[in-house]
Formats: structure tokens, sequence, C-alpha cells
């Protein structure tokens, strides 16, 4: 098995050690992988806001980046959504183009739902003496369907104490520009989160979704709160 | 003005916030309760969704099957293009019956069409008689949910409201408001020359009006007054009655956790010459008001699927805070930033397809299965494209922005320079994290920081050899 990384923008420009902690993982499950060089982003950005043909343009960009690929993983779940419901309908029906984003669409997996249902494992050999609770992101669970893989995998990581947060499935208020034209009612939706968190004595608040976690993070050094937040990546590659 | 300037009174009103919160999770929790107990629920939604459909495919037909058997029971149908033209129908009926006062059952479509307003002009006195309506009325103020109208206001609130607009003793206990209420609003209902009320569900089989209600009140409306006059939106039709059993277990169910309501009327023409008691008259109202516009779109079109149940607005962690007013019309929460558009097209704030996280908790709960997000993005293409309304300035430069983005990204060279720049640009406002950024970009950093540009990319990592373990 080789699996294509997809590290996505927000990784790749702000937070790359999401995607070394991926990598540290798949290395640790000898698992084989490549980084094709194309590409850049998913076009969601775009698209979240409206503009179709930008989105496209982006898109074309991703789905030649990855044409080869047999297996394409990226710990994002909102990019990987954007990938499989929204990328193919970018091009017009039986177009080449259409085909080949279908394609492409098929063999794209977030993290989770990779090492669980693709590379069929849980324990991924993580130890991480810490409590956590978990965030499901929306476009994870509600786009893609993803609920119990993430917490399969944290299940197993030794010495972790895994709090259920409660209303863990309400939106953290990032929603992409939605964070940035809509600040108060963000911040609110964010604040709810993150003092929910805190109440369940966690030291760490986990999710799958690079987007939730810059504006849960930016919250968390705003208001100086006695949390930190977490990609899985990172809790899974911790030893 | 954008929702985000109308919500942020509503966000620092913890008071508002904390009904919404409780209400709002009360009538999920009671839903949830309530779904559990239909095991064929997902059936019933999908069947649900293919009446609908169905049903709005051939409108046409079946409006005029609903007219005709109206007709054939003795009652009256009237066609109204718009909002101002249904309210001079019905001020052309009060004039024709000579009548002074009326008493009206919860009704959206006639929040919408600004009835109240109108027949106050019109020097006609029309009473709320819905609990939470009337409220609403001796407010002055507008519904801030589809089926919870006050949800807004609490009952210290409403305590405060009526002792102070009604002159009674001040008193927070529910029983005693609606007792009040009550006696008020008898000696109205037996006054009224008039009732009008909405409706759930119009059989176009049988012509027949099916309201659903807790209070009586509408019973009352549709029942006492010697004239009925009905308002409904054109896509209220279903076939026919047998239809009716889906409907009538999704939406108490999905609105307020209960398996029925205490009141579920069929109305079915008026008062028949061997009937003792009822109104003489019966005239409907079919209301377009940019409900044919919606049909004509296929996406809107099943937007036109909504049976008003208010589970959207329940769900919504947007709604959840900011409250119904904030949206700045008469439908709000996720279907009203689709409603509003559509409907109220002149009035409704130009953001409402924004101000969503697209997290589609709503689409989760919707009994017709709307894809609410979906629309949403919809509308935002239209908003930002021009296919269909002209594009805000702000958009354009939006636009501008996104498109020029879109070109940083649609190749590996290009996307190296730009996020170049980018971490320069970051790296000359950063103190640790970015405490501030400019605009547009400002919105971000009003609440939260913005990450430190890390040394570099991962791309760039790779490129050195860390992490190349395996290519």
């Amino acid at each position: 098995m080789r699996v294509s990384i997809f590290v996505t923008c927000l990784v790749d420009q702000f937070h790359p050690e999401v995607g070394h902690a991926m990598l540290a993982v798949l290395d640790r499950l000898g698992i084989q992988y490549d980084f094709p060089r194309r590409q850049t982003c998913c076009g969601q950005p775009a698209f979240n806001t409206g503009c179709v043909e930008e989105a496209a343009r982006v898109a074309r960009q991703f789905v030649t980046s990855f044409a080869e690929s047999e297996i394409i993983v990226a710990p994002s779940g909102s990019c990987i959504d954007m990938v499989k419901a929204h990328v193919p309908s970018l091009f017009a029906a039986g177009s080449p183009q259409r085909q080949q984003a279908e394609r492409v669409a098929a063999r794209a997996h977030e993290f989770s739902d990779f090492l669980v249902n693709v590379a069929k494992v849980t324990d991924v050999g993580g130890r991480f003496p810490h409590r956590l609770t978990y965030h499901d992101s929306c476009h994870l669970l509600r786009g893609l369907g993803i609920r119990e893989e993430p917490r399969a995998l944290l299940a197993q990581v030794r010495d972790a104490q895994i709090v259920e947060l409660p209303a863990s499935d309400t939106c953290c208020g990032f929603g992409g520009t939605f964070a940035v034209r809509y600040p108060a009612i963000s911040g609110e939706m964010g604040r709810e989160k993150l003092r929910r968190a805190v109440q369940t004595g966690a030291e760490y608040l986990v999710a799958c979704d690079t987007g939730c976690l810059m504006h849960l993070r930016g919250m968390i050094a705003r208001e100086a709160l006695p949390l930190r937040a977490l990609h899985l990546a990172e809790v899974l590659a911790a030893q | 003005m954008s929702i985000d300037a109308t919500s942020r009174s509503a966000l620092d009103d913890d008071r508002l916030r904390g009904l919404l919160q409780q209400v709002t999770a009360r009538l999920m929790e009671k839903r949830a309760a309530a779904v559990a107990e239909v095991p064929e629920w997902e059936d019933l939604r999908e069947r649900a969704r293919a009446i609908k459909r169905a049903t709005l495919a051939s409108l046409d037909g079946y409006l005029i099957e609903f007219e005709t058997h109206v007709t054939e029971r003795g009652g009256q149908v009237h066609w109204a293009a718009d909002g101002a033209d249904a309210c001079r129908i019905v001020e052309k009926i009060a004039a024709a019956n000579h009548v002074r006062r009326v008493v009206k059952s919860k009704s959206m479509v006639s929040e919408e069409i600004g009835l109240n307003a109108f027949l106050e002009q019109a020097g006609l006195k029309a009473v709320e008689t819905d609990f939470g309506e009337y409220i609403i009325q001796v407010a002055g103020e507008r519904p801030s949910h589809i089926i919870a109208p006050a949800i807004h206001k609490s009952r210290a609130d409403v305590g405060r409201l009526f002792a102070q607009k009604l002159k009674i003793g001040y008193t927070d206990d529910p029983e005693a408001l609606a007792a009040h209420a009550r006696v008020a609003l008898r000696g109205e209902f037996c006054a009224a020359q008039m009732g009008i009320s909405g409706a759930n569900f119009g059989v176009a089989a049988t012509g027949t009006i099916v309201i659903v209600e807790n209070e009586g009140n509408a019973r009352l409306t549709t029942t006492l007054p010697p004239v009925h006059v009905v308002l409904m939106g054109i896509e209220k039709l279903v076939p026919s009655v047998g239809d009716l059993g889906v409907f009538l277990t999704l939406l108490p169910r999905n609105a307020t956790g209960q398996a029925m309501t205490s009141y579920v009327s069929f109305i079915t023409g008026p008062r028949r010459p061997d009937e003792r008691s009822g109104p003489g008259q019966l005239h409907v109202v079919l209301i377009d008001n940019g409900r044919i516009r919606m049909l004509a779109d296929p996406i809107m079109r099943d937007v036109l699927m909504c049976i008003r149940c208010g589970a959207c607005q329940n769900t919504c962690p947007v709604y959840g805070h900011i409250g119904g007013h904030s949206y700045g019309g008469v439908y709000a929460g996720p279907i009203g930033s689709l409603l509003g558009p559509a409907l109220e097209p002149r009035t409704s704030p130009p953001d409402l397809p924004f101000v969503s996280t697209l997290c589609g908790a709503c689409a989760e709960v919707c009994p017709v299965k709307i894809d609410i997000p979906g629309a949403l993005l919809y509308l935002r293409w239209r908003a930002m494209t021009g296919a269909t309304e002209k594009v805000l300035p702000h958009r354009r430069l939006q636009r501008v922005m996104m498109r020029a983005w879109a070109g940083a990204m649609a190749g590996p060279r290009r996307y190296g320079v730009a996020s170049r720049l980018m971490a320069i640009a970051l790296r000359l406002l950063a103190r640790g994290g970015v405490r501030r950024l400019p605009r547009p970009f400002h919105g971000w950093t009003e609440i939260r920081d913005f990450p430190a540009p890390p040394g570099r990319s991962f791309r760039r990592d790779l490129k050195r050899g860390r992490d190349e373990r395996s290519k």
C-alpha cells in the first residue's frame, strides 16, 4: 500500500507539525507514502464563498496533482469532504475532467478514516499521558459520516484519558470566511465550545480539522485559557 | 446593514442567549425522544420529500384541483400575486362584510405580507390569539421563531410587559399570564366578525385546509366568527388526504416533540345547510409573493418543500446565539436565510446566505431533507457572480481577491511565491501570534490570534530532507 499525502494548504502554511505527525504515524505503521509536489489546495475557500469558477481553477490543480495516486490521505475532514462532495461537480458532466475528479474523489480519505477503514488499525502505538476530549468537526461528521474512527484511535492511545465533550457535534464557529465576516458570532460559538471543553477537565481538545483548530487555538491564546488544542495526528504520533 | 452589525446587541444580551439556548435545547431534546419512537422515521422523511417534490413539480394542476374543490364546497378562492395584493383581498372581504374586528390565529405568511399593519391602516382591529403571537403584538414586535414567536421573552419579561401595557398587576406566573390572555381573548373571539388563519396543509383532492395547533385558538378563530379567511402560500398543497399521515407524523414530532398536537383541524368548506354552527363564508387566499420564482429555479424549488417546523432554528448554533430578530426579516435561522432572499427580496439583509458556518446541523433535522447548506452555497454563488442580481461593490472586491487567490493556488510555483510573501507579511505583524491583521482580514483578529508563520512550510521541510524517509 502506498499513499499520497495531501497535506492541505493550512497545514502546509501554518501547522506543518500536523503533517510531520501524520508522517510519523505512517512511518511507525510501515506505510509507504509520497508527496505529490504539484498540490496546493482543494478550492474550498472559494467554493464556500460562492466563487465557483475560482474554486474550479484550484480544484483542477488538485485533481491533476493526485491523478496517479492510489490512495490520498489528508489531515482534514473538511478538505476531503470538499474533494468528495463538491469537486467533481465543478466539472462538466461526462467530461474527462469530471471522470478524473470522480476517480480522485473515490480514493481520498481523511486521516482517521484511512487508518481505521483502509489500513485497518486502531492501535498506532501512541502514548499520551494526558486527559483529552474530542470535538467532532462538522464536515468530517456530517459530510463524511466519520464519528467513531477518531474515538477508536484515541481509545488505543496509552495512558490517555478520554472524556466525552458535551455537545461535541455542535459547530465550533470556524466556518471558513465566516470566521472573518462574523467575528462576534464565531467568537461566541468558539467560546461556548471551549468553555465546555475546559469544564470536562481535559488538558487537550482534539480535532481532525486544522480550520477548527486554528480558530480554537487563536481563541485559547487570546483568552489565555487553561487548554491546548491538538490535531488527532499529533496525539497519535506522541510516544 | 450586515448581520455582523445587527447581531452584536443580541450577542451582548446574556439573558436573551440564555432563553434561546434553554428553549431550543428543550425542543431538540423532546424532538429526539419523539423521533426515536418512530422506527420508520427516515423512510417517512424520504416519503415526505417525494410527495412534496412531486406536488411542486405539478403544482399548477394541484392548485386548480384545490380551487375546484374549495369552490364546490361553497368556499371562495382568491389568487394573490404578492403581499400587497393579498392584503387588499382581505380588506375587500372585510369591507363587503362590514367587518370591524378581526381575530387571527398564528400565520407566518400573514407576517410575511405585513397584514396586521395594513389592516390597522385600514381602520380594522386585528387581534393575534396565539399566546406567543399575542405577547408579540402587545409588545409591538416581530416573531423571532417560526413556532415559538416569543422565544426571546422570559416569563418575567411577559409579566412586566402585561403590567405596563395591559395595566394588570405584575406576575411572572405563566398560568396567571395565560389566564389573563384567555379572558381578554374570549371577548375578542365573540366580538370578531372575521377570523384569519394560516394553513399547515391544503388538500388538493378535497379542498380541505389542515391546521395544527396546541392552544385551541385556531379552532376558535376558524369556527366562531361568521367569516373565515385562510392565508396560504401556494406551496402548502399535498395531493390527497392520504398524504397527510406522513406529514402529521413528521410535523409535531419534529417541531415540538409531540406525537400529535392538541388540536388538528380539517376544514372543508364553510358551514353547510344542515350544520348549526361555523362560519357562513370561507375564503382561501392563495399567495404567490415570490414562490413561483422559486418554483422556476431548480435549487430554490426544493426550499418550497419546507413545512415550517422550526427544527432548523432549534438546532442551528448561529440562531442559538443571535436569535431571530438579528436576521432582519420574518423568517429567521437556516431556512430564513433561504426564504428571506426569495420572499422578502427588498427588505432582507443581503448577507443572509453568508451567516452560516455550513455546519449542516439544519439539514440533519429537516423533515423533508432540504439541502439547506447546498442552497446557501447556491445563493452565495448568485450574490458573488451576479447570476440573477446585481453584485454589491464590496463583493466585487471580494471576488477580485478570490480570483487572485485562485491564481496563486493554480500551480506549485505560484503557490510557493505567494506563500513566501504571505509568511513575510505575517512575520512583520507577528509577536508570538498575530494579534492584529489588516483589513479585510481584521475580523479574524478581533476575537482571536492568527498563527505566527512557522519557520518553513511543510513542503519546504520535506525538500530539505526531513521526513524524506520513504520517497
